[in-house]
């Protein structure tokens, strides 16, 4: 069977994981060799998941984690149940 | 797939957790704040995945915290000390959007999985963007609508998973899902997000083409 760009896309969160099954995997490659929209895809993908994970994208709001232990603070002065 | 950058939250590796758990129910309850600062970000970025209001998420948060410390003792080891606090978080966030639900209504948001497939952007080269963007605070905003406007069920796995790293089996675990939807929800995810984000990436990152530069 020959992969078409639609199959390849399919494949692409397994392919980032890592789970995809050797002989799938093997296609794809082949396919990705030739094929510059799906390499593009994939990069893409894979560049835009490692900036939305970073930790800048969402930052957690000023002062939280002050605020957070002043609260626990109070409860801590009591042993948990 | 694996992203770095969040290596500072196993400082307390996973036998001192289970020290440290044991000192606080025995009195040394102080070390509660030790114990949950590898964490304050996850239960947060949870929270707020589901919630979508920074303050709410900021609130579910301390609770689920408190939550956790009166039940510590019900803590067992065989979960992750991580995991079993984004599950309370998860509760949490839930309970409250229980609450919301007569002043919101998200019927919309909550599709159904044979939805129609998502296809993602076709480019034909892509240039590497240096995580440096991020300091450019527009990139930012770009980033942040993109996840936070993805359909409830795809934004909860793509955090639980790209974001706050659970494997595939805890993403299914803490959201009462099976790992075949996790599977499914993520894909959908990832494609949307590149669907949305490369064309406005791409266009933010390449310089103009001027056919006279110098006016
Ligand atoms: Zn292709």
């Amino acid at each position: 069977m020959v992969l078409n760009c639609k199959h390849v896309w399919d494949h692409i969160s397994e392919y980032l994981d890592g789970t995809l099954d050797p002989e799938m995997l093997d296609q794809v490659k082949k396919h990705l060799e030739h094929c510059e929209i799906c390499s593009a895809v994939l990069d893409s993908t894979r560049n835009i998941l490692i900036l939305t994970a970073d930790d800048r994208t969402f930052s957690l709001p000023v002062g939280f984690s002050e605020r957070l232990h002043d609260r626990l603070e109070q409860a801590l002065r009591n042993p948990p149940d | 797939m694996l992203i770095e950058g969040n290596n500072e939250r196993s400082m307390v590796g996973n036998g001192d957790e289970s020290d440290v758990i044991a000192a606080i129910l025995a009195g040394e309850t102080q070390l509660f704040h030790e114990l949950i600062r590898p964490y304050e970000r996850s239960v947060y970025m949870v929270a707020l995945s589901m919630l979508k209001d920074s303050a709410d998420a900021e609130d579910v948060a301390q609770e689920s915290f408190l939550k956790a410390y009166c039940g510590l003792a019900k803590f067992r080891a065989e979960s992750k000390f991580s995991t079993w606090l984004i599950s309370i978080a998860i509760n949490e966030a839930r309970s409250r959007l229980r609450k919301q639900k007569t002043s919101r209504t998200e019927s919309l948001d909550v599709t159904s999985e044979d939805g129609a497939p998502v296809s993602p952007a076709a480019l034909t080269d892509w240039r590497e963007i240096p995580s440096e963007i991020l300091e450019r605070q527009e990139v930012r905003l770009l980033l942040q609508e993109a996840v936070t406007e993805l359909p409830t069920i795809y934004r909860e796995v793509f955090v639980l998973r790209d974001m706050e790293e659970l494997s595939v089996n805890e993403s299914a675990a803490v959201l009462g899902i099976s790992v075949a939807s996790v599977k499914v929800r993520l894909h959908r995810a990832r494609i949307m997000l590149q669907k949305r984000l490369a064309p406005q990436l791409n266009k933010i990152v390449a310089p103009k083409k001027r056919r006279f530069p110098w006016f």
